[in-house]
Order: C-alpha cells, then structure tokens, then sequence
C-alpha cells in the first residue's frame, strides 16, 4: 500500500512513544483451536470515506473494503503471493501474459456466481482506469481472456512484473460485474454498501457512528469466517479509544490507536494483546525531501553532510520514543526481497559534517550561520512537528538554521508539490511490497509533474537511476529484478533526493480474547476470516 | 385576522426576507473564504489516496468542477442552493443532504439537551445564590459556577470518561448508543439517555456557569426594585416573590443570552462530539474542512446559519412572551 496522507496517521502518530520495540505477540497462544461465533467490535482510524478501496485508496478504506471484497491473491509474511479468488497462476516467460485459474463454488453476496467476466470487468473498465494507482500499475494491462468461467488470462504490452504485487483484496479488489456495468461506477450506491465475494456481508453503516457487518454464511472457504459480527465503530480520540478498550467495549485496533502515555499500561494488562507485527506490507516511512532548486541542497555533499549530522539513535529515542526503526535505504528490512543489506549508515560525526560544509563552499558567517533553509510540515502528527524540532536543533549545530513551516495537508501538498515552494520537506512513504508501486514516483525523473502530490518534486533526475527504475518495472526474471532494486537503493542513498529518516513502529492493540487476526502479511488488512473471540 | 395576528405575520414576512439575504451573504462569505486556504478538494483526496496519476487528479478536478472559474462555481453553488439542492460529497460518495441529515439528530439531541440542562440548572443555582445572596450556599454555587467557566470543555469530558465511565462504570464512555447487543423500544430510549448524559453535562457546562451568574445578578437587582418592596409590603411570601415577581422580570437577560450562545454551542459540538464519539454533524464540518470539501462544509454552515437564524427568531418571540411590554414589530 502506497502511503496516503489521510488523518489515518493523525492518531497512530499522536500515539507514537513509550514503548520498547519488542512485543507482546509471544503471549497469543497458538495452540487452541478456534471457536465459532460471537461479534468483534473493532475501529478503523479515522472513518473511512466510502467502503470500495477501487476508487479511492484512502488508509482506512483499505482496512474496511477486505473484510468483504476480496483480491485475487493474498500476501503472506514474506510478501509473497498466496492464493485466495485464484487458485493458481502461470506467469510466462516473456511476462506478457499472466494466467489464473479461478476458485470455483464462489457466490457475490446477492447470490450470483463470480466468475472470470467479473475479473476481466474489473480489471479493465474499473482498476485500470479508475484506480488511483491502478492507472500506473495496470497501464500496459491490454485485454484479459476468458475462455471460460474459471480461467483469466491477462494480456500485457511490456512486462508488468508490479502486477503480481498490487493483487490483494485492499488493493485491487474485484467488483462484481452485474453491479458496476450500469452507470457510474463512481458514483454507485455499492460504493457504501459493498456486495462482495468476502467472509463478511454490508449490513448497515450509520455514519460517524459504526458500520455493521455479518458473517457470509455462503462462504467459499466453508466454516469460515468464525465471528457472526464484525462491528467497526468510530473513535475520533484516542483518549476515548484507550477508555473503550479497558471498559471491554473495543477489541481490536491498528495504527497505534491510543495515547502513547498508555500503551506502557496496555503492554502490563494480560487483557490485551499489544503488537508491532502486520505491518509488512504498509512499512510507512517518514522522509525528508530536499529541493535541488534552492541554493545548497542542490549540491549532493551538502546533503551528505545534512545527513551525517543527524543522531538517528537520538532521533529514535526522542522523537519515536524508541519506537522506531533506524533505516539505511528508502527499501526497509520488513521487504525482504528488495532490501539492500549491505547499505549502512555512515557514522554520525558533527565535526564531518561540519568539515563537508566548509568544503562544499559554505562557511559560516559572522553570525554562525552558513545558510538558511525552511522546512514544511504538514499537520498529520505532531511526531512530525517532534521530527522537525530535533533537526532543526541539529541542523543548527552544523551552522545551518532552518524555518519550521507547518500547515494542513491540502496546503502543504500545494506548497510542496504544486509550487515547488520550499527547502526541505518531511513526508510519509511506503516502499509497499514492490518498489515500482511504492517508490518510483519518488526517483523517477519521469515522475515529475507540477500539481500532483507526493512524486518526485526535487528537480532530481539522474540519467543511471532512471534506467535502474525502467529496468526493473519490466524485468521478468525475479534475480535481475533484485539486483536491479539493489542497485537503486545504492543509487539512491548516493545521491539522496530523499533522506530516509526512520520506520515508525505501526502498533496494534487487542483483546487477548482474540486469536488467529493478523494471519497474512496484510496485517489488519486481512478479512479475519481466522479471526476468532474466546468465550 | 386580529391586528396582533396581522403584526406578529409580518414580521415574521419580514425577518425571512431579511434571513434569506443574510444567508446568502454567508454563503458567498464562506465560499470566498474556503477558497482562499490553499489547495482544493482535489489535492486532498489525491493525497490521502495516494496516487501519482495526473489523469486520476485531472479527473477529479473535473467532476468536482474545480476546473471552472472561481465566478462560475460560486454561481453554480448558489443557484443549486436556491433550488434546495445541497449538491454531491465525492469523498463520501453520497448526497450531502443524506450525510448531513443522518448526522443533524444526534446534533440536535445533543445540543437541545444541553441546552436544557444549562437554562434549568443555570436557573435554579441562580435563584437559590440570589435569594441567599452571600450565604455559605452562595459562595459555594458561585465557586462551582467558576469552576465549571474555566474548566476546559475537552478536559472535562476526557475526565468524566475516566471517572464515570472506566472507573465507577456507572456510564458508557462514548457512543449514542451501545452498538454490539442494539436495545429495542423502552430500553433503547435508556440506553440512548445514559449515552447522553455525559456529553451534554460536559457541553453545557461553561454556559450553565454563564446562566448561573447571569440570573443571580439579574435577580438581586429585581430584589431592590420598588414593585418586590410593595409586594412584601402586601404579605406575599417569599417563595412566590422570587419565583413571580422577581425571576420572572430576569429571564429577560438569559434568554438574550441563550440566543447569543447558540452559535457558540454548535461550534462547541465539534469537541463534544470528537471527545465522547458522538456522531454528529461537528466531526463532519471538521473533516470537511481539512479535506476541502466544499459542497459539504458549505452545506453545514448554510444550515447551521439556518439554524441559529431561527432560534433567534424564537428567541424574539419569547421576550413578547415574557414581557407584555416588548411588541413585536
């Protein structure tokens, strides 16, 4: 999942702190088998928007949407592909075709048959060209076949090899066809009362107040889902989501739902379950962008030195309090796949980076102060405005003095990204499960574009990077498509359009009467068909 | 049709005509002012969904009619408003009328009661710290009154979630009603009461303070005036002073008051509502406005002008109630 700057971040980050980066997930007893019935109260943060993550793929719509629209594949762990509407999938070895033979016996909550129509309905006419990111991942996507019920075979233009990756239900759900191929998809009622293939059926949604649900008795997967009801309630404060958790009303949450004061309490409760885990696939980041059009920052050893004259231990401490990881390349370790081991980070040295300044032409001045730099904030967090303050105490031990400049999404996206306006920015991102999906818009000197949010706006454009990237969105074979990767992190952390400054720990609280809910790598994005309540 | 009738028809004509220009003063106002905060509706969604498509963003400026001049969508706003048509809520995917009138009950419940328990308390401690002005009870009501006009609305709720809510379990700690096991008939009416509780107490309290000070003060100087002296003089008792001669004449002010505050006590709601989960319409303007939603923020400030427009209306038309001397005109 790409990063959206939704409030999603608001109260995880406002949450943030405390606690040690281990977790309590050692105590969820594995062993018992699982019971049938009971009704899971859960909240999503904030309240989603509509309840289809085809249209718009805002964080909490892709935690809701799963429960009862389902991908062709899921993702375990590793990230890798595991089988969930397809049973199985032949890739050929020319990448231009993908094949999937479809689950059989598999009903639309209305009673109708899913069958491979709907697969090519919505691949074609709705992700490819409505999906915010589908229209990029899905670009070379030119036709899927169906030679019968159960087979799709999907035809491409170039090599899609990011397909494999953006197949999951919260990503690229598949709508059933008898229902989006009259009028605008865009504005269909089963935008805000999904009827799906999933263990979860829409029963009613009261706005700012829950949205109800109930099992799929019709399930393809038999005897699953085990809860009879799945409640989402909404909680605007993180306060009130602490209280409702120790009254028993509350049983699950992500995002670091509560006040980070006391997740310390939470952790000592045997009641609950307090984990980091489920996290692989959104491994939201927090970077720093530098604008290459101002002054300095367009000179790489002033970045460089930027960069060694942070304390990221002292970051991770004071900012995070601890709960976060250090990260050495824009690909974090939980991408197994991608991940540049052998990148580190070089020693944090003042008097380097003091060094580096005074080489690269910019000594200080009668005041201290070699320059001075802004630095935009947008108003997600206040662990962003945390991350803004130490370093601009830290820049200002290098002599450099930087403007804290903070304002809400819309505006700061417009100061950012639509008028190029700015020194240095802090953002969220995601590396997702395929970098070509996550970080691309980021490198790519292609991906440049006045006006659109979040892509690369650093007047960066490096002639080998740009290959790298191309590269690897069509290389088939999966050792060069790493190597590849590899070599754009090394890239990429050389020239440093963006420095990477941590991986916030992404906490989830819940009862320890649930067992068996973050099953995949989907984490809370899974449609806890496993998911089970002791009684 | 009597004279008063006729009196009191047109100047009920003529305070509508004069509403439905204020309204659409505030409704261009407002306009003009969401459109001055940088970025629109586009950025925001584009940004929370994450997409780096410039067709996904261009598309989306067109069906939000974001890429027609500021004059014409303005005019657009205003003519579908004129026809009742609150327009289309792209983030929500549903009509702005249905968003807003699913939330606007709990609002109403909220505010209403808040309201009632304000002008009731407020009038009660009022009348017992007037009628013993400077006794132990007085000193206490006004300490309590000050205690309740400083405290901060959101630590207050935060504090009786904690208290009544987690610690002595008397009450729910958020929500209009408890959503896993849905009472029905009598049992959800308690159900919803002892939701209520909480949030309206916390919303009323800095006006209960207000309310409280306000007929106290009222009431003491009615107490000087000749007609409670003469009153006395004719034997009637102390209790029915008060309560007829004296209370009565200071309501005057409160309800001046109350008028004044409505306004305020919707834009209090916002907290309310976010503290206690209560599903209202302030998150609703809350988030509209981060999202630059402008259909919709628009829509809630035009009814919410609606509203307080014609609480003062009513407000107007208690004092000819109240006080035979004010006629309405």
């Amino acid at each position: 999942m790409v990063r959206g700057m939704g409030s999603a971040r608001l109260s995880r980050r406002a949450a943030l702190g405390g606690v040690a980066a281990a977790s309590a997930i050692g105590r969820i007893p594995w062993t018992q088998a699982s019971q049938r019935g009971g009704t899971l109260v859960m909240t999503i943060i904030p309240e989603p928007p509509s309840m289809v993550s085809a249209f718009n793929t805002a964080a909490p719509l892709t935690v809701v949407s799963p429960k009862l629209l389902e991908g062709l594949v899921t993702y375990d762990a590793q990230l890798s592909p595991q089988p969930k509407l397809a049973t199985g999938w032949t890739i050929a070895p020319d990448g231009l075709s993908i094949n999937f033979t479809l689950r059989q016996g598999v009903h639309w909550h209305d009673g109708r048959d899913f069958t491979s129509a709907d697969v090519s309905f919505t691949l074609l006419n709705l992700i490819r060209k409505l999906h915010p990111r589908g229209r990029s991942t899905f670009a070379a996507l030119t036709d899927v076949e169906t030679p019968d019920a159960h087979t799709a075979v999907l035809r491409f233009s170039r090599p899609s090899p990011a397909v494999m990756s953006a197949l999951s239900g919260s990503e690229s759900p598949i709508l059933p066809k008898h229902i989006y191929e009259i009028g605008d998809p865009l504005t269909n009622p089963a935008n805000n009362a999904p009827i799906g293939t999933g263990p979860f059926r829409f029963v009613e949604w009261k706005r700012g107040n829950f949205i109800a649900l109930e099992r799929n008795p019709a399930y393809w997967d038999t005897g699953k889902p085990n809860l009879d009801r799945l409640v989402v309630k909404t909680y605007n404060d993180a306060t009130a989501r602490s209280a409702a958790f120790e009254t028993g009303e509350l049983q699950l949450a992500s995002t670091t739902p509560v006040p980070l004061a006391d997740i310390e309490r939470f952790r000592k409760n045997p009641a609950f379950v307090v984990t980091d885990k489920g996290d692989e696939m959104n491994n939201s980041m927090d970077l720093m962008g530098f604008n290459f059009r101002r002054g300095p920052l367009g000179k790489v050893e002033v970045r460089q030195a930027l960069r060694q004259a942070i304390n990221f231990d002292a970051m991770v401490r004071t900012v995070w309090y601890g709960m976060a990881m250090k990260i050495a390349s824009p690909v974090p370790p939980v991408v197994p796949q991608f991940h540049n081991a052998a990148l580190t980070a070089p020693p944090f040295s003042l008097a380097q980076a003091n060094q580096a300044l005074d080489k690269a032409g910019y000594p200080r001045g009668a005041d201290n102060i070699r320059f001075r730099l802004t630095l935009d904030v947008p108003t997600i967090s206040d662990v962003y405005q945390r991350e803004a303050e130490f370093l601009r105490q830290t820049f200002r031990q290098v002599g450099v003095e930087t403007e804290i400049r903070i304002s809400d999404v819309p505006s700061y996206l417009r100061r950012v990204f639509g008028e190029y306006d700015f020194d240095l920015c802090i953002m969220p991102g995601s590396a997702t499960n395929d970098p070509t999906v996550g970080l691309q818009r980021y490198y790519w000197s292609k991906a440049a574009n006045k006006g659109v949010p979040l892509v690369n706006a650093w007047g960066y454009a490096d002639a080998e990077m740009d290959q790298v990237l191309e590269g690897a969105a069509v290389e088939v074979d999966a050792a060069k498509r790493k190597a590849l990767f590899q070599r754009f992190q090394e890239i990429a952390m050389r020239d440093l359009p963006i420095l990477p400054l941590g991986m916030p720990l992404n906490i989830t609280i819940a009862s320890a009467k649930l067992h068996d809910f973050m099953t995949s790598g989907e984490g809370i994005r899974d449609p806890l068909a496993d998911a089970w309540l002791q009684a | 049709m009597s004279p008063r009738a006729r009196r009191i028809l047109r100047f009920l004509t003529r305070r509508v005509a004069q509403a439905a220009v204020l309204l659409v003063c505030i409704a261009t106002l407002d306009f003009l002012l969401l459109h001055a905060a940088p970025g629109d509706a586009a950025d925001a969604i584009a940004g929370e969904a994450g997409t780096a498509d410039p067709g996904y963003i261009a598309n989306l400026r067109r069906q939000l009619g974001l890429d027609q001049p500021l004059p014409i969508q303005l005019g657009r706003y205003l003519w579908r408003l004129v026809q009742g048509d609150f327009g289309y809520s792209f983030r929500y995917g549903q009509t702005v009328a249905s968003l807003i009138l699913d939330r606007m009950p709990a609002t109403l419940l909220l505010m209403g009661a808040a309201i009632l328990f304000a002008v009731g308390t407020g009038i009660v401690l009022g009348t017992l710290s007037a009628r013993f002005a400077n006794s132990w009870l007085d000193r206490a009501v006004m300490l309590l009154a000050l205690f309740f006009y400083a405290t901060p609305l959101f630590w207050f709720g935060l504090m009786s979630i904690v208290l009544f809510g987690v610690h002595l379990g008397w009450l729910p700690t958020g929500g209009i009603y408890d959503v896993a096991r849905r009472a029905t008939g009598l049992a959800f009416i308690v159900d919803v009461a002892r939701h209520l509780v909480l949030p309206a107490v916390t919303q009323s309290c800095f006006f209960l303070a207000i309310y409280t000070r306000l007929v106290r003060t009222s009431m003491l100087e009615a107490y000087g005036a000749d007609y409670v002296r003469f009153a006395r003089a004719k034997g009637i008792g102390e209790v029915r002073i008060a309560l007829r001669h004296v209370l009565r004449n200071s309501l005057t002010p409160l309800v001046t008051m109350v008028g004044l505050n409505l306004g305020a006590l919707f834009g209090g709601a916002v907290l309310t509502e976010t503290v206690f989960s209560w599903p209202g319409i302030g998150r609703l303007m809350y988030d509209a406005v981060f999202q630059r939603d402008v259909n919709l923020l628009l829509s809630i400030l035009v009814l919410s002008s609606v509203m307080v427009i014609l609480a003062n209306l009513v407000v107007d038309m208690l004092y000819a109630a109240l006080t035979p001397a004010v006629e309405l005109r």
